[in-house]
């Protein structure tokens, strides 16, 4: 009999299949971001209103207090500001203005160059805990190998890490080298992109190489220098794992920068109220960067070749 | 072959040395990169009273080895090894199968709120990790998953993780050309099927990278780990380097330094093979924004 076969389904036509398939594809990440990402985002804003310990467990709604409190009654708060503000300052045109130079010399077609290459990038991939340890090992005041290395030239170097000032030039000096790899082959890139013509003309009209780089390598590289620089500022704000390792938040406070206070606020002294807006007020800085970015990108747009 | 090329443009074997001046700056620019690991290295087999000497000698005359074996002992180093691979790899296999669907997906799919979507998403590449660890740390409690991996393998896998590999698959599915899907259409396939037949075997550069980036940054964590994970079986090897420490906190150099040449050294080496392939991965994280 015809009738027991199944009369055909209204079928769906292939882009409503398509579309299907696409609410497929995302859900795994949307519903994990939403989890792990969108509401922790809310919930920050949310505790950041709460008077939280964790060990007791006491909790009350305390409204704005926090923000209060951070602005008015914790010196602590605004010296972290302050640290994080200089390690930002010293660290990011010393890392620019380095991998600006580095990609210079790794943009000359010489034999070997890959090696060098390879070698400034090499601290990128290693761990910054492992970095970190190594350099407290160099560092060290009274027979670490720099000063070692230093007394044999006839100076007598500071105990880095333990000497106020010293302590955040070091942990700035090591970051940059930890990181400056990432931003020497974005640079080298670009570099590499800048027509060969455009130097050529410059040189035929007889100008130096400090002109070239200054009239003609600077500018063209803005839209890239742009770049490097907020993702460099970004990830300054993020510093952790050296302070921890190198110095934690000392010499009398001098290192201690806001993202190690959040964790020092929310997992040593169990806050998590308190730390919970001081992570709102890092959300907020690194939002206006990256808005200021955009703004700043799309000026830059007219002058990208 | 690139040596052979410049072989015959410096036929003369001395000719790189017209360029010493360039060969010196980029050699003393590199010491502050080099010396560290060759102290690391170095270090590794010296004892503990002769890792201070000085001037040192460029590798110890008596290498000592039992430093390797020291390490093993004072704590479970090998299981902690073990956790880092197990872990790195699970985030990575993670990241890459739910980045690669949304990533494709974003740049080739056409659903209703797909632009909605993945604003939110490319919203999220800005956020510092750092601003989340709170109201996370608070789900993992409530969910009793601290002092295991699951945090550490699913929060990386599903928050930051993916949130990048999904915006650099949708970048890299957005360049490739269209007509190589159609004949997968014609030939009656269905969404599904063109990706997995068609797109993602050609994926396999971005995945490439996408898998170097991910397995580097879970297997370099320090955060998550130190938050999540209290038992020395439990550890990841950034938490089990920074352990090597005696009852006051001041480190063991001579295991410490050994343990950390153990964690970089096979990463160095696999870098050594596969430079150019690792540093373009990097490069990737510069095209976003």
């Amino acid at each position: 009999m015809k009738t027991t076969l199944a009369p055909r389904r209204r079928g769906l036509t292939w882009a409503q299949k398509d579309s299907v398939w696409g609410y497929a594809f995302v859900t795994p990440q949307l519903i994990g971001f939403t989890v792990f990402v969108l509401i922790p985002i809310v919930s920050v804003f949310l505790f950041s209103l709460e008077s939280r310990n964790l060990l007791s467990g006491k909790v009350s709604f305390i409204g704005l207090d926090n923000y209060g409190t951070m602005a008015a009654r914790d010196p602590l708060f605004w010296k972290t500001v302050g640290n994080t503000l200089i390690f930002s300052a010293g660290l990011v045109p010393f890392n620019i203005a380095l991998a600006l130079l580095l990609a210079n010399m790794l943009a000359r077609a010489l034999a070997g160059i890959t090696f060098f290459r390879a070698v400034f990038f090499a601290p990128v991939i290693t761990a910054s805990v492992a970095w970190a340890i190594v350099w407290q090992f160099l560092l060290q005041g009274d027979r670490g190998p720099i000063n070692q290395l230093l007394a044999a030239l006839g100076i007598t170097g500071p105990d880095w890490l333990r000497t106020e000032g010293w302590a955040m030039a070091a942990v700035i000096f090591s970051r940059v080298i930890k990181t400056v790899g990432l931003n020497t082959v974005i640079f080298l890139a670009a570099l590499k992109n800048i027509p060969t013509e455009y130097v050529e003309a410059a040189q035929i009209d007889g100008a130096t190489r400090a002109q070239v780089f200054r009239r003609i390598t600077l500018p063209l590289l803005a839209p890239t220098t742009l770049l490097v620089t907020v993702i460099t500022v970004i990830g300054s704000l993020q510093v952790f794992d050296h302070i921890v390792m190198l110095t934690q938040g000392g010499p009398a406070n001098s290192t201690f920068v806001l993202v190690y206070y959040i964790y020092f606020q929310a997992f040593k002294v169990f806050e998590t109220g308190y730390a919970s807006s001081l992570a709102v007020v890092l959300f907020v800085i690194a939002l206006t960067l990256t808005l200021a970015q955009w703004a700043l990108r799309r000026r830059f747009v007219y002058n990208e070749v | 072959m690139r040596s052979s090329l410049s072989r015959a443009r410096f036929s003369n074997p001395f000719a790189w040395m017209r360029h010493w001046r360039a060969y010196l700056l980029m050699a003393l620019m590199s010491v502050p990169f080099l010396f560290p690991f060759w102290w690391m290295i170095s270090s590794s087999v010296k004892g503990l009273n002769d890792i201070f000497l000085f001037p040192p000698p460029l590798f110890p005359a008596n290498p000592n080895w039992s430093n390797f074996v020291e390490v093993f002992s004072y704590q479970p180093f090998a299981r902690q090894y073990a956790n880092s691979l197990f872990i790195s790899t699970v985030v990575t296999i993670g990241v890459l199968l739910i980045a690669s669907l949304s990533g494709y997906a974003y740049a080739r799919i056409a659903f209703r709120g797909r632009s909605a979507f993945f604003l939110l998403v490319l919203c999220a590449l800005m956020i510092p990790a750092e601003v989340t660890i709170i109201p996370n740390f608070r789900m993992m409690t409530a969910l009793n998953w601290i002092n295991t991996h699951v945090p550490l393998i699913i929060i990386p896998i599903f928050g930051a993780g993916s949130v990048f590999g999904t915006f650099m698959m949708r970048q890299f599915f957005l360049q490739l050309p269209r007509e190589i899907e159609e004949s997968g259409m014609l030939d009656g396939l269905n969404r599904f099927g063109i990706f997995t037949r068609i797109a993602l075997p050609l994926a396999r550069p971005a995945l490439g990278a996408l898998a170097v980036l991910t397995f580097l940054a879970s297997w370099n964590a320090y955060l998550e780990p130190l938050l999540y994970v209290n038992d020395l079986p439990l550890f990841t090897l950034p938490l089990a380097l920074a352990n090597f420490v005696d009852a006051y906190g001041t480190p063991l150099w001579h295991l410490q330094l050994a343990a950390t040449t153990l964690a970089v050294v096979p990463v160095l080496l696999v870098y050594v093979f596969a430079q150019r392939q690792i540093i373009d991965s990097f490069m990737q994280t510069g095209v976003k924004g």
